[in-house]
């Protein structure tokens, strides 16, 4: 098992280096000049060859790429050429408001997605199957920012329940976080759970019909305990590969919902970025993310190993 | 015994009281349409960013809703016989936020910040000044290179910003982190994308003015869900609402409106001297772009996609601008006159023309509108929807025939034409060059009276009104709506809001 993860840690490192070679050059394909840009209407040809200098953009591309990695190295992601503020900091205000959407949108996700994936397949061509079918076809076709929206005419401008937009950490005020965050994290796990749910389903369903359910029932074990624990664990392989994937989406920022919502995390800072051809700052958000996606992989692997004992030796 | 007894109880019982006006502190939340730049009034370059300006950082002179020049840190200018030395008298006794005095010193350090630091945007904008004096503690003196008359208006935006020399030389470039500067507020802090808030300056020269503790400004980028927020409660202002929404406001109880045309424009930018697009007949013949302003319809534009909110236009400045010049006014819709021109021209019909697009629904709908109106003349217009960015960089590169671009606009009309009709200005995207407009432009900057430059302006309009570089098309209503227990909000022609005077009532 240690073993496992050391190796898996180790590949970390080669794919962290060709994943950051891709974003530096990718972004270089983008049209457009990062120093006029940020000119915006003050297009003074001086100025905007100094803020070239300044932030060596006149250098050549590969050239560039080390300055970069060299700080990267140090810890160093540098500096926002339209905040003028570290890339370090931003990442480090962004993640957790971003980690907290989407481990709740996750939550709201499995909480949903799961036990509904269950009983439609239990309940297979029954009308419990069909209702839950057509309910998680509709949480997976409605456009997020649509649902955004008529969620804040509901709950902020007709009913005044919950703020409209905003974020507050929960360090700051639990309760006002959770008012604040709860319709952003429904709208994107409402989405999750749809595919949760069409996914456990048809795990839920192979798992039923294989052999070792009926050896369990032969035996005469309760439906409840055949289900939860012979067909459920085997049929949540799938599933978790799917959470942590998803999981992986949601860090590289949920950016209609964050706009929409105005939740200042990595989606709203990304989008900004990449418009304004703010690029360390594009840099910087999209390594974080990439790292973070694939220890999340490396944990879902974990995962498979706990839930099923055949893959620990 | 008992007196002590008794004043106990009174403290007593008052402690409560104190602590009710504490919490009574007055405070608003104002949306913006997007998350500002940096806060440092020499590397800013947003328009949002300066509606946070003018709550941290006061300017030497401002606006007053007639767009005339009125004095706020400074006391009065003068400008000598020979228009080269402008004298500014600074008002007395005022602070910087961080108490450092504001003075002569304080305010050459300032406009010197602008002119020579590292990546400045203000360079452009005070290149005229060859050098700054202090004369007395309350008193600097301006060199100009030549005389130069939109320099008093400049200082009414981020080049007349002041900002405490002793922040400023710690900070370097990270001063925008925290800025320190003389507004009705102090920053407190800003959270990327979330907030910036800022709190009662109690030091401030005009505190008399100013009566709620503190403001956030919170970034809101979707006008939808913006307005929401204000409906909700959640807001108590919200800038540039969209003109679709106008009736939705005016008929919701509890909100108000306030509205101004804006300084700026926007506008057809024509190729008509840049690589190979502009060998077409659009960018050689100034007949084909004639035919091309008579087939549109600008008031239609308005109708169709603001529901009848913007004004039409046809300069650089709105019909109501002082220097609109009235004997050149919006022509109407004219197809036989279009192709009239077009047979003279002697070109081939359809004439083909690229149009550049910015990607917004918006701009799109009014690029379709002209699309539709300028085929019953004989155009063909192929419409290219771009993003922004890469838009500007095409624009740069000449590979464009028509673009559609909006100019925020500046106080003095120079602000808007001089950089974009002048030969190899800047702003020139269409590669316009011509001595009489160049000769013209000039001249309304050297002089100082109003009939002298509206005479200089006569001159460059006829001219560029026939050569058309640019089709101006209309100019946005700028609509800031507030909840009604928002009072004292006066709309300024430039946009921007302006915190001074505004009370929370009850």
């Amino acid at each position: 098992m240690l073993a496992l993860v050391a190796r898996r840690l180790m590949q970390l490192v080669p794919t962290i280096i060709i994943v950051s070679m891709m974003i530096f050059g990718l972004q270089q394909l983008l049209p457009g000049d990062p120093a006029t840009i940020m000119a915006g209407e003050e297009r003074d040809p001086e100025v905007i060859e100094q803020i070239r200098k300044q932030y060596r953009l006149d250098q050549p591309i590969p050239l560039q790429y080390v300055y970069w990695i060299k700080g990267v190295v140090k810890g160093d992601l540098g500096e926002s050429m339209r905040l003028k503020e570290p890339v370090s900091r931003l990442v480090a205000q962004k993640l957790p408001v971003t980690l907290q959407l989407a481990a709740m949108a996750m939550l709201i996700a499995i909480l949903i997605g799961v036990p509904a994936g269950i009983v439609s397949a239990v309940k297979k061509d029954t009308p419990w199957d069909y209702i839950v079918n057509v309910i998680s076809l509709w949480g997976i076709s409605t456009p997020n920012f649509w649902l955004g929206i008529l969620m804040i005419f509901l709950f902020s401008v007709h009913l005044g329940w919950l703020p409209a937009s905003g974020y507050v950490s929960p360090f700051e005020n639990p309760w006002q976080s959770l008012k604040t965050t709860i319709m952003p994290a429904f709208v994107l796990g409402n989405s999750i759970a749809g595919v949760l749910m069409r996914h456990t389903r048809a795990a839920m369903l192979q798992a039923l019909s294989s052999d070792y359910v009926r050896t369990a029932r032969a035996k005469g074990l309760g439906e409840t305990r055949v289900i939860l624990a012979h067909a459920m664990r085997n049929a949540l392989t799938p599933v978790i590969t799917l959470g942590a994937l998803e999981f992986g989406t949601l860090l590289s920022g949920a950016v209609l919902t964050e706009q929409i919502f105005t939740i200042p995390g990595f989606g709203k800072l990304i989008v900004d970025a990449v418009f304004n051809r703010d690029y360390a700052v594009v840099q910087g958000v999209v390594l974080v993310t990439s790292a973070t996606y694939i220890l999340l992989n490396l944990l879902a692997d974990l995962g498979y190993i706990l839930v099923n004992p055949r893959l620990r030796t | 015994m008992k007196a002590p007894l008794r004043l106990g109880l009174v403290a007593l019982l008052a402690a409560p009281l104190l602590a009710g006006t504490a919490l009574a502190q007055s405070s608003i939340r104002i949306g913006l349409a997007e998350d500002p730049d940096v806060l440092d009034p020499t590397l800013a370059r947003t328009y949002v960013g300066r509606i946070v300006f003018s709550s941290i950082c006061d300017k030497l002179f401002d606006i007053d809703e007639k767009l005339a020049v009125v004095p706020q840190l400074a006391l009065s200018h003068e400008t000598s016989a020979d228009g080269k030395t402008v004298t500014i008298k600074l008002r007395p006794g005022v602070k910087f936020h961080d108490g450092e005095p504001l003075d002569a010193e304080a305010a050459k350090f300032s406009l010197d910040r602008h002119r020579t630091m590292q990546g400045s945007f203000r360079r452009g904008e005070l290149s005229q000044i060859a050098a700054v004096e202090v004369v007395d503690p309350l008193t600097i003196k301006i060199q100009l290179k030549t005389p130069f008359s939109p320099l008093i208006a400049q200082l009414t935006d981020r080049s007349g910003m002041m900002v405490s020399p002793k922040a400023a030389k710690e900070a370097g470039d990270k001063f925008g982190q925290k800025p320190v500067c003389a507004g009705p507020y102090k920053f407190v802090e800003r959270v990327q994308q979330d907030r910036i808030v800022v709190e009662k300056f109690a030091d401030y020269w005009n505190k008399a003015n100013v009566s709620i503790d503190k403001i956030t400004y919170v970034p809101i980028a979707d006008s939808t869900v913006r307005l929401a927020n204000l409906k909700s409660g959640q807001l108590d202002l919200i800038e540039r609402a969209l003109a679709t929404d106008l009736k939705d406001i005016r008929s919701t109880a509890g909100l108000k409106v306030a509205t101004a045309y804006e300084l700026g424009y926007q506008g057809l930018t024509i190729n008509v001297g840049k690589g190979e697009a502009a060998k077409g007949p659009l960018g050689s013949d100034p007949r084909v772009r004639q035919a091309l302003e008579a087939a549109i319809d600008r008031e239609a534009i308005v109708q169709v996609v603001f529901n009848g909110e913007f004004k039409p236009g046809n300069q650089w400045i709105n019909p109501d601008n002082a220097f609109y010049q009235k004997s050149l006014p919006v022509p109407k819709r004219d197809i036989a006159k279009a192709k009239k021109l077009l047979a003279e021209a002697g070109v081939k019909t359809p004439v083909p023309v690229d149009l550049m697009v910015p990607n917004n629904p918006e701009t799109r709908q009014v690029a379709e509108v002209i699309q539709a109106m300028a085929a019953e003349a004989g155009f063909d217009i192929k419409i290219r929807v771009t993003e922004f960015a890469t838009s500007l960089k095409e624009a740069e590169a000449g590979n464009y025939q028509a673009y559609i671009l909006a100019w925020s606009g500046r106080t003095d009309p120079d602000g808007n034409i001089h950089s974009f009709a002048s030969t190899g200005a800047p702003n020139n995207y269409s590669a316009y060059s011509n001595a009489t407009v160049d000769a013209a432009l000039n001249e309304a900057r050297t002089k100082n009276g109003m009939p002298e430059r509206m005479a200089a302006y006569q001159k460059a309009a006829s001219q560029l009104l026939t050569d058309l570089p640019i089709v101006y098309l209309y100019h946005r209503l700028v609509i800031i709506a507030h909840r009604d227990r928002l009072e004292g909000y006066r709309q300024m022609p430039d946009g921007l809001v302006r915190v001074v005077g505004l009370k929370v009532k009850g």
